[in-house]
């Protein structure tokens, strides 16, 4: 399996030359990075090649490096039934730097983009219909970007006054906890219990 | 509701009687009665709450996983059926909300209006977690923190996901609560 996409791998390398710019084969998957602007004519040949014959293309998947830059990595995930082979393509890109749609190629490409755009706020150049995808009509903000705070902005609720659903600033009452379930004692460190309150403040010692 | 209703002839009516030689005889002599009068007398508004509590139609209103529970219980074993509860794709014709699921910001506005179409006297029954208090999503940017900030809740329904058991007992605490607080005019 491994010596296939090796061969598949060095195939590409020849057909694709500077388009490519790293190729790799780990745990039995294919995996190239391309040049962002060459990911059109990347999944043409994908397609088309007789080597190939990527016809289908799986999905389409952003993933937030916050602390990277450029920041945002675009992955498709494309499948050969003619060979029985699967690759995986990668780019990388930012907010203000535009990928090229491959809506033109592979036709699901059109609401997998709208997908990322809407939750990553990657914007796709030549998209035949870039609106949102599945958040809210309206909404602001890009939830699946690291910097987005998990209960967002807004919350909604029924006024009875207007007549109709209201949006207003998220107040919660208990703030999200975070607890760490493989120790018994780590999300209890800083929490007082009742009637500990005068007990002097132990150094704390490492639960063994 | 009690179909006898001359004072001091029936026993207590308020409990369900089983099958034996007291429910014949209460049967015996309500037939005798028809026969013989042809009509019978009860309160009107003990008679409107056992219409209503016998055919709570409710929407249906599936969002998510809860929506599968909320089937079986419609299914052959749980049989909403007999309690004359029927699933009705129509936000006129029901009586009764099921909100079986996660109700989103999205869905929201359009959950109040189907809310509003619907006809007087009107319940909710909110079904699970999600619907209780947005559940396992309480902290998400996209959900509504429980349903009744945008509908008036008559019951709530535990469970991530409720058994539909647990389903059809909130049914039937619904119809308690109807049979309790049920007037002809709200």
């Amino acid at each position: 399996m491994d010596q296939a996409l090796k061969e598949l791998a060095e195939h590409l390398r020849d057909q694709l030359g500077d388009k490519l710019l790293a190729d790799e084969v780990r745990l039995g998957e294919l995996m190239i990075t391309v040049k962002r602007d060459a990911i059109v004519a990347v999944l043409k040949s994908l397609r088309d090649d007789s080597n190939c014959r990527f016809h289908q293309l799986m999905d389409i998947c952003g993933v937030d490096y916050a602390d990277e830059s450029p920041r945002f990595e675009i992955v498709y995930n494309l499948l050969s039934m003619t060979h029985n082979t699967r690759i995986r393509v990668k780019l990388r890109t930012d907010e203000d730097d535009p990928v090229p749609s491959v809506a033109g190629v592979f036709s699901t490409a059109n609401w997998f983009e709208r997908e990322i755009w809407d939750m990553y706020g990657v914007f796709f150049s030549d998209h035949p219909d870039l609106r949102r995808l599945l958040t809210d009509y309206g909404f602001e903000g890009h939830p699946l970007r690291k910097d987005f705070p998990l209960t967002g902005y807004v919350e909604v609720r029924y006024d009875d006054e207007q007549k109709r659903v209201v949006y207003e600033p998220v107040k919660l009452t208990q703030e999200f906890r975070n607890f760490d379930f493989e120790s018994p004692w780590e999300g209890m460190e800083r929490v007082v219990l009742p009637g500990d309150e005068k007990a002097e403040a132990e150094p704390e010692t490492e639960a063994s | 509701m009690s179909v006898v209703t001359q004072p001091g002839t029936a026993p207590d009516l308020g409990q369900p009687l089983g099958p034996g030689a007291e429910q014949d005889e209460i049967l015996a002599r309500v037939t005798q009665e028809l026969q013989d009068k042809g009509f019978v007398l009860a309160n009107v508004d003990k008679l409107v709450n056992w219409a209503r509590t016998g055919s709570l139609w409710p929407m249906t209103f599936g969002l998510a996983c809860c929506a599968v529970e909320m089937i079986h219980a419609y299914m052959s074993r749980y049989d909403l059926d007999r309690f004359g509860v029927v699933p009705r794709p129509s936000p006129r014709q029901s009586d009764v909300m099921i909100v079986a699921g996660t109700l989103t910001n999205k869905m929201a506005p359009a959950f109040r209006k189907v809310y509003d179409q619907m006809a007087e006297p009107r319940y909710v029954i909110s079904m699970g977690s999600c619907a209780n208090g947005g559940g396992y999503y309480h902290y998400s940017y996209a959900i509504v923190r429980g349903c009744d900030r945008v509908v008036p809740v008559d019951v709530y329904v535990p469970g991530c996901p409720p058994t539909a058991e647990a389903l059809v007992y909130g049914i039937l605490q619904l119809q308690k609560k109807i049979r309790r607080t049920g007037a002809l005019w709200r």
